[in-house]
């Protein structure tokens, strides 16, 4: 079977093979060629009836063993049930008024696979949904996909409009829309939801993240009835609460206003409220960046109502006495800067007077006396060194100075130089108020002896009776004479701060504060209000807290108290009594 | 129905053909028809036009390809391998000019339009082209003082380089293991075979690299999520569906989304409708005729019939084998039709004008076999 064989056939067989080649008439095939052909080629061609053989079962075989598999392990469909929105519990205020809901609404899916004509498809939806782009809709429904949306959250009427078209691959799902009832009163408690129902601020995000996120990826939580979530807050005392910074924010032209009632014994927010706000029922604008939740994510450097707590540590550590003396005759040097009074007396102060004047050279005496050192731990004490332990997840972390000099220790003193939320500042003031006991804030329903179980102590006893007779005298006879409610006691300090701007502090954008408590013979509420540069009411009006913000303050403590359980008094002979 | 005896020309093709294989390919051929029902509707409405145009395009070219077959079934060996000889270069000028006037589609040129009728040359290039090696082959064995061998292998050259132009990668690979298969069975050298084996994995792995379409479709049948593998995964939805025993007749969903359902992937449509159990018997059949065919080259002494023969079949039954293995994602998508089945005027003449040629060949008095003097002769050592 070589090349040489093949050359030396053809002479060798012609010899041999004449004879036969005549009597046969049989094609001149040469007998060695022919024993060579079917030598090599006929095994060869057998060979390829083999490997035919081979390749056909192969397919038989392929074949079959797509007879054995479950026809839907090879679709990459998508059950249309997981993409049903997930229920929610109802959010429900301290009272049980229902505060958000699910509600029930139709969605209209298309299988594009099952859909034999996807123009008309698109046309006839069309007819039905005039909002809908019409090409782009045909395009979504072309193809292989095995569910699209077509409209979330349509009307009954549109279901049963498309429903009678009866086009095939057309489908409807009922999904849960969340709806709340006091719309943007209490938006940023109640944080919002996205399209899909899942909870993305506010106490909404804080029940998935605890638990709801996780009963919904095993499968639960889908049309059956959750357990309400009950909130702290008093939606009476909310909507007051929003009312009366609405019309501070009007009145005074400020560019915000935010405010927090808590419970001074349980921790609890009774109202929060941010403005400019969002309505969480059509949440366009709730990722602009004025819309934040200022109480709990803004920081602010608060000023004078950051001295309560300098007077808290000077006297709970000891260092200054009701009864001391601080000279702020002269302004306070150190190195190039200089400290100086607002309401300059320019002599020897009492320590009530240096509250009640807000002296900031006397804070920064007292706070001097305290030490370096000392401040720093109280303010940690305080919870002013760290991020607030709370339900809501919009928490924003103090900003703290980067090197804490003899000059930090006297500005902080005033509160400049250290950037808080108001949030920590009502928590630290409840204590400073409620006989010294620090109590981590919620947003939760709290009884008070779970509220008990978590206090403890940041002052003493004697400190917090000092303090709350401070804030009274204050509201009495110093700069928070208009926050004063007949009958509800209310002490407090205002603020005035100079927003800090680029290279320095503003002399005409102020972050004016009112930190009050009251019924100040047994503090029940903590109220802070901040607004964020108001400007003079009228001509003959002035700049400063207690000319806004304390009044905000009385406002809202004259309108909620009795709602909030707080019964007035009536003070004869310097003795407090309570009306019944 | 014909006597024996009978010695018309009907009477001798009628008692030598191959009526097994004449059953079959008639068979294919009808059963292209009902599929064609199942497969092209769809497809027509989704281009526009009426329903059943691709239906009676089919049934339109049916007798004329059952005319083509039957007519070429009654050749002699001499006239089939003239026919090829004439038929291949035609087609050959034809391919030429499609490269120069042919309609564009899909980025190649296959098509051109004659008298209103648009022609895929080389879908009659291939059979006259197998049969044209054979003798080719056959003739070097004969007469070796005839470069057979290197007129083959330049014919070759001229069918590839022009399929490449085209370009048209299946029908490249089809012809050359066409040519493979008949070099191979001609009883080469297996040191020849192995050389080109090598030479051939080489070309592939030039087309791989070299030719942009040629790698995107390898690579997306090796990674299926680097590309689109819709009409393969489409493919296997439609097996998958139908089942054992198929959605019935008309019932098809999956092939209203398949765009070649009535060409490529009318294996997978007769899979949706019909079932698996259907298909099972179809390949079975296509695997009898080629089994049938192989084994009739088999008993072939002429060379050339032989060779030619087995080559026909060979290139029928390559074709058949690579349909179905693309339909069923054994390969990467190739664009090839299955022969008598799919729908295409040229591929179905041409496929009965192969098959015609190979009925023609395995004729059992188409070569004056000495039957007589050399079966008592065998009978006698066998005693011995």
């Amino acid at each position: 079977m070589t090349g040489i064989d093949l050359t030396a056939m053809p002479s060798e067989a012609a010899r041999k093979e004449s004879a036969a080649e005549k009597a046969v008439h049989r094609p001149r095939v040469p007998k060695r060629a022919r024993q060579e052909g079917r030598d090599s080629m006929r095994p060869r061609i057998r060979l390829a009836m083999i490997v035919f053989t081979l390749a056909f079962v192969a397919i038989i075989g392929r074949l079959v063993s797509l007879g054995l598999t479950d026809p839907t392990t090879g679709r990459s469909s998508v059950n249309p049930n997981d993409a049903i929105a997930t229920g929610r519990p109802d959010l429900v205020d301290r009272n049980g008024e229902v505060l958000a809901a699910d509600i029930r609404t139709s969605s209209v899916y298309g299988e594009p696979r099952n859909i034999i004509d996807p123009d008309e498809a698109a046309e006839a939806i069309g007819t039905v949904l005039p909002g809908l782009d019409v090409a782009a809709l045909r395009k979504r429904l072309t193809g292989n996909a095995g569910f699209v949306w077509i409209k979330r959250e349509i009307t009954p009427k549109q279901r049963e409009k498309i429903h009678s078209l009866g086009i095939p691959g057309i489908g409807f799902l009922t999904e849960n829309r969340r709806f709340y009832t006091a719309g943007a009163t209490a938006a940023h408690v109640l944080g919002l939801v996205n399209v899909d129902n899942q909870g993305i601020a506010g106490i909404e995000k804080y029940v998935d993240d605890r638990w709801l996120a996780d009963l919904h990826a095993a499968g639960f939580a889908r049309g059956e009835e959750l357990d309400p979530v009950q909130l702290s807050i008093d939606i009476d005392v909310q909507h007051i609460l929003h009312d009366e910074l609405a019309q501070a924010m009007d009145r005074y032209d400020a560019i915000a206003a935010s405010g927090i009632i808590l419970d001074a014994h349980t921790g609890e927010v009774m109202a929060l409220a941010s403005l400019p706000d969002f309505d969480p029922n059509n949440p366009v604008d709730a990722n602009k960046p004025d819309r934040l939740n200022r109480i709990t994510a803004g920081v602010y450097e608060l000023g004078s109502i950051f001295k309560s707590f300098t007077f808290a540590m000077a006297l709970d550590s000891g260092a200054v006495t009701m009864n001391d003396r601080i000279d702020a005759s002269h302004a306070l040097r150190v190195g190039r800067f200089t400290i100086n009074d607002f309401h300059g007396k320019h002599r020897v102060l009492t320590v009530p007077e240096v509250f009640i004047y807000s002296s900031n050279i006397g804070s920064a005496r007292m706070a001097l006396k305290v030490g370096k050192e000392g401040q720093q731990a109280y303010l940690r004490k305080f919870g002013f060194f760290d991020k607030v332990d709370t339900d809501l997840p919009e928490l924003a972390p103090p900003m703290l100075p980067k090197r804490w000099s003899d000059l930090t220790t006297m500005t902080v003193a005033f509160g400049h130089g250290i950037a808080v939320t108001p949030l920590q500042v009502a928590v630290a003031d409840a204590a400073l108020v409620n006989g010294g006991m620090m109590i981590p804030p919620t947003f939760l329903k709290r009884s008070r002896a779970e509220a008990d179980k978590l206090a403890t102590r940041m002052v003493s006893e004697e400190t917090s009776r000092h303090m709350r007779d401070l804030f009274t005298l204050n509201v009495e006879k110093g700069s928070g004479r208009r926050a004063a409610v007949p009958g509800y006691n209310v002490g407090g300090k205002t603020g005035t701060a100079e927003k800090a701007v680029a290279g320095g502090y503003s002399a005409n954008k102020r972050l004016n504060s009112f930190l009050a408590a009251f019924p100040m013979d047994d503090p029940q509420y903590v109220v802070l209000v901040v607004l964020d540069e108001p400007k003079r009411e009228n001509e003959s009006s002035g700049t400063t807290a207690g000319w806004n913000a304390a009044p905000t303050v009385q406002a809202v403590i004259r309108r909620s108290a009795a709602l909030l359980g707080v019964k007035p008094r009536t003070i004869q002979d310097g003795v407090v009594l309570v009306s019944n | 129905m014909v006597s024996r005896a009978d010695r018309t020309a009907f009477a001798e093709w009628w008692w030598t053909v191959d009526r097994f294989l004449l059953v079959g390919f008639i068979a294919l051929m009808v059963g292209g028809v009902v599929l064609s029902l199942a497969g092209s509707p769809a497809v027509a409405e989704r281009l526009g036009y009426d329903s059943y145009h691709f239906v009676n395009r089919h049934l339109a070219f049916f007798l004329p390809a059952m005319a083509v077959m039957l007519a070429t079934s009654f050749l002699t060996p001499r006239q089939a391998r003239r026919a090829a000889f004439v038929v291949l270069v035609i087609s050959l000028v034809l391919m030429l000019a499609v490269l120069l006037v042919g309609i564009e589609n899909n980025g190649s040129r296959r098509w051109i339009n004659i008298l209103g009728l648009s022609l895929q040359p080389s879908e009659f290039m291939k059979p006259a082209f197998v049969v044209i090696v054979a003798w080719l082959f056959a003739e070097n064995k004969r007469r070796p003082d005839i470069p057979g061998n290197l007129f083959a292998l330049i014919l070759l050259g001229i069918a590839v380089a022009l399929l490449i132009a085209e370009p048209d990668f299946g029908q490249t690979m089809l012809i050359a293991v066409a040519w493979g298969a008949l070099f191979f069975m001609a009883g080469v050298p297996w040191i020849w075979i192995a050389g080109l084996g090598a030479l051939g994995i080489g070309g592939m792995f030039a087309a791989y690299s070299m030719l942009p379409h040629v790698a995107a479709r390898v690579d997306r049948f090796l990674s299926p999520e680097s590309g689109d593998t819709f009409q393969v995964d489409t493919a296997m939805e439609a097996i998958l569906s139908g089942g054992w025993l198929g959605q019935g007749p008309g019932e098809g969903t999956v092939k209203r989304i398949l765009p070649d359902a009535h060409t490529d992937f009318i294996f997978a449509v007769a899979a949706e409708e019909f079932g698996i159990v259907i298909c099972v018997g179809l390949v079975a059949l296509i695997m009898l005729i080629v089994l049938r065919g192989l084994s009739d080259a088999i008993r072939k002494d002429d060379p050339f019939a032989r060779l030619a023969s087995a080559g026909l079949i060979v290139l029928f039954g390559v074709q058949s084998v690579i349909n179905l293995a693309v339909n069923l994602s054994l390969m990467p998508a190739k664009g090839m039709t299955l022969p008598f089945i799919s729908y295409g005027g040229s591929s179905m003449i041409a496929v009965a004008f192969g098959m015609g040629l190979l009925l023609a060949l395995t004729r059992r008095s188409a070569e004056a076999r000495p039957v007589r003097p050399r079966m008592p002769g065998r009978m006698r050592e066998s005693a011995a």
